[in-house]
C-alpha cells in the first residue's frame, strides 16, 4: 500500500516505437531519500524519466507509479506536476519568445492551484479578469529574484527567453530554478551534471541540497559517480539493459566507478551477473 | 497527448460572446443591396457631396466593372456583389460627446472596451465608425490647438476640402485594383488626419470599426497626411458579429510621410469568420521620413492585405511588420510590398504566421529596387508556424531588383510547434492549452512588443480566444 510519503514504482515496462527500453523496473523512493540512478548509456536511465514524467512517445505497456494512492501513469504529464512530480531535464527545450519570468509566473501558478485545481478542472470563477488567476506580479518577482540569487543566476535572466542562447550551465540552473519554485515532492533529476564545469556543477548541485529534505524525494540520474561527491544519495541503483541489476548504499557507487559497468551485466541466459546479489 | 483543440464551433462561440453579438437594426438610412449608378449617386447625395466627387465616385463605378476578380490570392469565389448592402447610415451625425450617440451603439462600443481607453486618457484622440458612418469622434484639445486634424472624411471634405482633395486618391488611384476601385465608388466613414509640420502627437489616435448588419459591406476611407518632421501614430481595430452569410470589408488606407516624418499605423484586425477583408494599404515616404505598419490580422474568412511604402525620397525608411493568425477554415493572405524608389532607403519586412486546424497562411511579398535607388538595403524575414498536421503555410517573396548597388536579403523558417516543447511545458503543471498559447505567443511576440501595453495585453488575449476553442 502506497503511502503519501512514498513514490512506489512497480514492473515499470515502457517501449519507445516498439522496442521494449524499460524491462520490469521497480524501486521505492521515500520523502527525505535521495535515490542515485547510474548506469551505461542506452540502459534507460532517461527513458524512466521521461515516462515517469508522461512523454507521450513513451508508452508504458506494464506497471505502476504509485504516489498519494494515485497511479500517476494514468495522469497527463501536467497533473503530475501539479500533485508535486518534477523532472529536470538532461536537455532543457528552447521556447522562444517566451520570457522565463512570465513562464515560470503561470507555471508557479498552476502548482498552487491558482490556475487550474491540481486534477485539471477549470477553476469556477467565472469571466476572467486577465492576470486575475496568476500569482500577483510582486509577490512573484520577490520570490523569483530570491530564488535566482541562490542559484547565482543574474536577474537579467527574468527578461530572457527560455533556454534561447543559455549555455549548458545556464539551462541546468534554470531547471533548478524551476525546481526550487514549483517545490515539487519527488524530484527526477536527469544528468544534471552531464555538460557542467566543476563550478557550474557545485552551484547547481548546493542548490539541489538546500532543496531537499525530509520534504523530498529525489531520483537523481547519472552517469557518473563525480555528481555524487557532491550530492549525498542515501539509495544507489545500477540499471542495465532495461533492469534495475543492483541496489546498494553509496560504497556501491564507488564500486562502480572502480570496475565500470561491465562487471553487472546480466548473463546472456537473462539472469544476473554473478556481482549482482541482492543488498 | 489529446488532439490540439481546433473545434470551429467553440472559437465562433468564444468571439460571439466577447464581439459577436449584434444589435436590431435601429437605422437612419439603410440602401437597397446591390451596386449600381443609382446607389452610388444616392450615396454622394446623403453626403451632400461635391459634383468632383459624385464624379469620382461613378468614375470608379465603371472601373470596378471592367477589373477582373485576381485570380490570385485567396478564393473571392463565393463573393456575391449583388448581396451586399453599400450604405448604411446608423445615425443622424458624427457626434463629439460620448453621450449623444445613440444609446444601442453606446451599448455595443461600450461591451467592445472601446471608450475606455479614452477616460484613460491614454489616447489623443478616438473615432468610432458603425457600419458606413462614424458616430463619434474626439480629439483632444491639446492637439487640436497645435493645428492636428482627425476628422471623418465627411467632415473633411466639408471643411477642409482643399487639403483632402490634394491626396486623396492620389496614393492608391481608382485603377489600382478591383477592390481599391470598389471602395472609391462607395467609401463611406474612415479617418482623416492632417499633422502639421514638426508637430509630434505623442499618443495614438485610434478609429474603431464595427460592422453589425447581416450581409454588410464596409468601405471605410482612411488619408493621413504627416506634414515635414511631424510624428503620429494611428491605431485601428475591427470586430463583427458571427453571421452565417458573408460580409465584406474592403477599406482604402492612403497614408503620405512628407521630409523627415513618422507614421506608424497598427492595426488590430478581429473579424469573425463570415467576413472577406480586402484591403489596400499604401504609404509614400518621402525623404528622410519612416513608415511603419504593424497589421495584424486574426479572424475573417479570407483575408488579402499588403501594406506598401513607396520610398521616393532619399533616405527613406520602410517597416512592415505583419502576423497573422489562420484558424480554421480561414485563409490570410498577407505580407508587405517596398519599393525602392530613391537612393539609401532602407526597408524591413518581418512576417509571422500561425496556422491552426486547416487554416492556411500566405506570406506574399514584393520587395522592388528602382535603378538609381542607389545603396538601398533590405530585409525579409518570414516564419511561419504550423499548429496541426492539416495545418497549411506558403511563401510568395517576389524580388524586382535594377539596381546592382543594393543589398537585399531574405530568411524564411517554417516550424511546427514540437511534442518536446509542447511536453517541457506541460511537465511544469500547464494544461496543454497554456502551453500551446505560451508558444503561440513566444512566437508572435517580435511582432507584440511592438504595441502600446494595452494592445498587446489585447493582443495576446485574442490569440488566446483563437487558442482556446474547444476548451471551457
Amino acid at each position: 500500500m502506497a503511502m503519501d510519503n512514498t513514490f512506489e514504482i512497480r514492473d515499470l515496462r515502457v517501449s519507445v516505437e516498439g522496442k521494449e527500453i524499460l524491462k520490469g523496473v521497480s524501486l521505492t523512493i521515500r520523502k527525505g531519500e535521495i535515490h542515485a540512478l547510474m548506469g551505461p548509456n542506452g540502459s534507460g536511465k532517461s527513458t524512466l524519466s521521461m515516462a515517469l514524467m508522461g512523454h507521450p512517445l513513451y508508452s508504458v505497456t506494464n506497471g505502476t507509479a504509485l504516489y498519494k494512492g494515485l497511479d500517476v501513469l494514468g495522469l497527463p504529464p501536467d497533473e503530475r506536476a501539479r500533485q508535486g512530480l518534477f523532472l529536470a531535464f538532461q536537455y532543457p527545450q528552447t521556447i522562444p519568445g517566451l520570457t522565463v519570468s512570465s513562464f515560470l509566473r503561470m507555471a508557479v501558478s498552476a502548482r498552487r492551484g491558482l490556475l487550474v485545481r491540481a486534477n485539471g478542472d477549470a477553476r469556477p470563477d467565472g469571466p476572467r479578469r486577465p492576470g486575475q488567476d496568476l500569482l500577483p506580479v510582486k509577490e512573484f518577482l520577490r520570490e523569483l529574484k530570491e530564488k535566482m540569487a541562490a542559484l547565482k543566476l543574474d536577474s537579467s535572466f527574468m527578461s530572457r527567453h527560455l533556454n534561447d542562447g543559455f549555455s549548458g550551465g545556464e539551462k541546468k540552473r534554470v531547471e533548478i530554478l524551476q525546481m526550487a519554485l514549483l517545490n515539487p515532492e519527488f524530484a527526477i533529476l536527469d544528468e544534471t551534471d552531464s555538460g557542467l564545469d566543476i563550478d557550474a556543477l557545485k552551484v547547481v548541485a548546493e542548490g539541489v541540497n538546500r532543496l531537499t529534505g525530509p520534504n523530498m524525494g529525489v531520483l537523481l540520474i547519472t552517469h557518473y559517480q563525480r555528481l555524487l561527491d557532491y550530492i549525498k544519495p542515501h539509495v544507489v541503483h545500477v540499471l542495465m539493459d532495461g533492469r534495475i541489476v543492483r541496489t546498494g548504499g553509496p560504497e556501491l557507487a564507488r564500486e562502480l566507478e572502480a570496475q565500470g559497468y561491465e562487471g553487472f551485466r546480466p548473463s546472456a541466459d537473462g539472469g544476473e551477473a554473478t556481482h549482482a546479489t541482492p543488498a | 497527448m489529446q488532439p490540439l483543440p481546433s473545434d470551429l464551433e467553440a472559437v465562433k462561440s468564444l468571439y460571439k460572446e466577447k464581439y459577436g453579438f449584434s444589435d436590431a437594426e435601429d437605422y437612419v438610412f439603410k440602401a437597397r443591396k446591390g451596386l449600381d449608378e443609382r446607389g452610388v449617386a444616392e450615396i454622394s447625395h446623403l453626403k451632400n457631396e461635391a459634383p468632383w466627387l459624385r464624379e469620382y465616385r461613378l468614375k470608379a463605378l465603371h472601373v470596378f466593372a471592367k477589373k477582373r476578380m485576381p485570380n490570385w490570392g485567396g478564393d473571392l469565389s463565393a463573393i456575391d456583389f449583388n448581396n451586399v448592402y453599400y450604405y448604411i447610415r446608423p445615425s443622424e451625425r458624427s457626434e463629439d460627446n460620448w453621450e449623444d450617440v445613440p444609446e444601442y451603439i453606446k451599448n455595443t462600443f461600450d461591451r467592445l472596451g472601446i471608450p475606455e481607453a479614452e477616460k484613460k486618457g491614454l489616447l489623443g484622440g478616438v473615432g468610432a465608425q458603425y457600419e458606413s458612418e462614424v458616430v463619434y469622434h474626439s480629439l483632444q484639445e491639446q492637439w487640436t490647438k497645435q493645428g492636428v486634424l482627425f476628422l471623418d472624411p465627411d467632415s473633411a471634405l466639408r471643411d477642409h476640402a482643399d487639403l483632402f482633395r490634394r491626396w486623396f486618391g492620389k496614393v492608391i488611384p481608382v485603377a489600382d485594383n478591383k477592390f481599391a476601385a470598389l471602395n472609391s465608388a462607395v467609401f463611406s466613414g474612415g479617418s482623416f488626419i492632417y499633422v502639421p509640420p514638426g508637430v509630434k502627437v505623442t499618443v495614438p489616435l485610434q478609429a474603431y470599426f464595427r460592422i453589425n448588419a447581416k450581409n454588410m459591406g464596409q468601405f471605410e476611407r482612411t488619408l493621413i497626411i504627416a506634414d515635414r518632421g511631424s510624428d503620429v501614430h494611428y491605431v485601428e481595430g475591427c470586430t463583427a458579429p458571427v453571421y452565417s452569410s458573408d460580409s465584406l470589408h474592403s477599406a482604402v488606407v492612403e497614408l503620405v510621410a512628407l521630409e523627415g516624418a513618422h507614421i506608424r499605423y497598427t492595426t488590430i484586425q478581429n473579424w469573425s469568420n463570415n467576413v472577406y477583408n480586402l484591403v489596400t494599404k499604401r504609404a509614400l515616404a518621402h525623404a528622410g521620413a519612416f513608415v511603419e505598419w504593424v497589421d495584424c490580422n486574426l479572424g475573417s474568412k479570407v483575408t488579402m492585405k499588403y501594406p506598401s511604402v513607396y520610398m521616393v525620397g532619399a533616405g527613406a525608411r520602410a517597416e512592415i511588420l505583419s502576423l497573422a493568425f489562420a484558424a480554421d477554415g480561414q485563409h490570410q493572405d498577407a505580407g508587405g510590398k517596398v519599393v525602392h524608389a530613391a537612393p539609401d532607403t532602407r526597408s524591413t519586412i518581418v512576417s509571422k504566421s500561425i496556422s491552426k486546424g486547416r487554416g492556411k497562411t500566405t506570406y506574399r511579398g514584393l520587395v522592388k529596387v528602382e535603378r538609381g535607388a542607389e545603396r538601398a538595403k533590405s530585409h525579409v524575414q518570414c516564419d511561419a508556424l504550423l499548429l496541426d498536421p492539416e495545418s497549411v503555410s506558403e511563401t510568395f517573396p517576389y524580388i524586382e531588383n535594377e539596381e546592382d548597388r543594393a543589398t537585399l536579403t531574405h530568411e524564411a523558417t517554417v516550424s511546427k510547434v514540437g511534442e518536446d516543447q509542447l511536453f517541457y511545458l506541460m511537465s511544469r503543471g500547464l494544461p496543454q492549452v497554456h502551453a500551446m498559447n505560451l508558444i503561440v505567443r513566444g512566437f508572435a511576440e517580435s511582432i507584440v512588443k511592438e504595441m502600446p501595453m494595452e494592445y498587446a495585453v489585447e493582443m495576446n488575449r485574442l490569440i488566446e480566444i483563437q487558442m482556446e476553442g474547444a476548451v471551457g
